[in-house]
């Protein structure tokens, strides 16, 4: 006889297939988003219009303010379907301009929802800048004792100058669908060939960039599923109980010498299943099957 | 010009430098103390061993040389593109270097960085673009991608693209570019120990400005946006 199967369990919308807003709204306290220089009123980037190249109002991001479980947070939110979530000169000085609000108006927190491939090459040159003043002002805003969270999950993930700003923040929550790193396999791919990154291998990109990988090694700090409601939870979770440091010598001598170590360590290696093997996980083939609950606990079993 | 006649020429009063597999590190003699030298050379592509070895000099001086000043040499076409390199978080090992810099400043070390070569992208920001101010060296070549790259990428023909860029400085390469939009305080023509010592005394003397990038930007015309939409978002 057919025993009952138990129901999947129940599922919130998809983080990686939102829309910005949509990230936005969900994750918030309902009702208590404030968007600060929405769409109507705005112009659109005068350096598209110069290229010939439709823009948006938004200019690829949502900033605004609003509650997280009845307490004041500031957000922002790239739109990765919008020319790859891009910076440019507008896109980044909302950010600027966000962030340095955070340090005046001293919120619990900034959320910094990461949807991106990093510079938008139309507006390069502005885009390095605003991305080098988004470095600072992210550093900035944690000096202040307001932490900033990275939550990447989107389409684009997190690349190029994103990449480094998310691994600037105070911890990044990540969806197995979400990507961390500096340079796009496209990139690496086009410049120095095929065999050395075959960006069109999907399970290859993840086991380098995806977030069951990044979580492994301790670049982020918490992995989620794929639901806007869980990175809810996980933030409230965190943020409960977190206290921002100042910066130290003595906190960036210990990331010093675990970055140094782990070099050494996974020195050559060139897939994530290569260097889980030399965690000690038994099977790493079987990590890009396994639940998110199920790689946590096996995490949390490894000596890291 | 290659870095030792150029040291020469900004400290006369004397410097020791090594370069070790493209890193530069030292010390050099102004008229108000000793600085600390550190940088890349050959156009460095930045790789984890690179970022933390640079990153481990920072931290260094913020230990043993408090308020010592720093002067960045870059030379730099980016980060190391491979996937080795990715697989252990490249961006992550720019990220501490970034904040090294970041700390230095915090406990009162003013920096200037001097391109004498190429800076680009990723390497670019999370090392020269992290000190108080920024110099280059007309030679110098300061770019996200080329413009025959980028016409490629972004599908939009390399001829508009060069006409565009003669009276945008918004995407296409050059040092002048990067002065007009407020990220490089000024080029030198013929690199000198003058113009070292005041860049130097400047920095002294305003040390905590804090980023000042967006109204240089829009005082020189070069960054008409930014400024406007940043102040927007502080009144919302």
């Amino acid at each position: 006889m057919n025993l009952p199967q138990p129901s999947p369990p129940s599922r919130g919308p998809s983080f990686y297939e939102a829309t910005a807003r949509q990230r936005v709204n969900r994750l918030l306290d309902a009702q208590s988003f404030t968007e600060f220089l929405p769409p109507q009123g705005a112009h659109s980037s005068p350096h598209l219009a110069l290229l010939g190249l439709p823009g948006a109002l938004d200019d690829g991001v949502v900033i605004g303010s609003g509650t997280l479980g009845g307490k004041p947070v500031l957000i922002i939110a790239q739109e990765g379907q919008f020319l790859g979530g891009a910076v440019g000169e507008m896109h980044g000085a909302k950010i600027v301009g966000l962030l340095q609000r955070a340090v005046r108006d001293k919120p619990l927190a900034v959320l910094f929802l990461v949807d991106s491939g990093g510079v938008r090459l139309h507006e390069a040159n502005a885009g390095l800048i605003a991305l080098s003043e988004i470095m600072r002002a992210v550093l900035d805003t944690r000096a202040a004792g307001i932490p900033v969270f990275a939550l990447i999950g989107g389409v684009c993930g997190a690349f190029g100058g994103m990449g480094i700003v998310s691994r600037l923040c105070s911890a990044i929550l990540m969806s197995e669908q979400g990507r961390l790193a500096l340079s796009g396999p496209e990139v690496i791919e086009t410049v120095a060939g095929v065999e050395e990154f075959d960006s069109r291998d999907r399970a290859l990109v993840w086991r380098v960039t995806g977030g069951k990988h990044r979580y492994l090694m301790g670049d982020c700090l918490a992995l989620v599923e794929d639901d806007v409601e869980d990175f809810r939870q996980t933030t409230l979770a965190l943020l409960a109980h977190w206290e921002e440091t100042a910066p130290e010598l003595h906190t960036l001598r210990a990331e010093q010498e675990r970055l140094s170590q782990r070099c050494t360590q996974f020195c050559g290696l060139r897939d994530g299943l290569e260097v889980w093997a030399a965690l000690g996980v038994p099977n790493p083939q079987q990590i890009p099957l396994l639940e998110r609950d199920a790689l946590v606990t096996l995490r949390q079993g490894l000596s890291l | 010009m290659t870095l030792f006649p150029l040291l020469d020429t900004l400290f006369p009063a004397g410097h020791e430098a090594t370069v070790t597999q493209q890193v530069v590190t030292g010390t050099a003699l102004t008229a108000s103390g000793p600085v600390a030298l550190l940088g890349t050379v050959d156009a460095a592509a930045i790789s984890h061993a690179i970022a933390l070895r640079l990153a481990g000099q920072v931290l260094h001086l913020v230990e043993h040389h408090p308020g010592r000043p720093l002067v960045l040499l870059v030379d730099t076409q980016g980060q190391a593109l491979s996937r080795a390199q990715e697989l252990l978080c490249l961006n992550g090992s720019l990220a501490h270097l970034a904040r090294c810099i970041d700390l230095a400043r915090r406990r009162g070390h003013v920096s200037l960085s001097l391109i004498t070569g190429e800076a680009v992208s990723g390497g670019f920001l999370s090392f020269g673009l992290m000190a108080d101010r920024v110099y280059a060296l007309q030679s110098a070549q300061v770019r996200v991608m080329d413009l025959k790259a980028m016409a490629r990428v972004t599908k939009i023909p390399h001829e508009r693209l060069v006409a565009l860029a003669a009276s945008s400085p918004t995407f296409a390469p050059g040092a002048e570019n990067y002065h007009r939009m407020g990220a490089i305080e000024a080029l030198w023509d013929t690199p000198s120990s003058e113009l070292l010592e005041q860049a130097l005394a400047q920095l002294r003397t305003e040390p905590s400005a804090g980023d000042s990038r967006l109204q240089q930007g829009r005082m020189r015309g070069g960054r008409q946006e930014a400024a406007a939409i940043v102040a927007a978002v502080l009144t919302a």
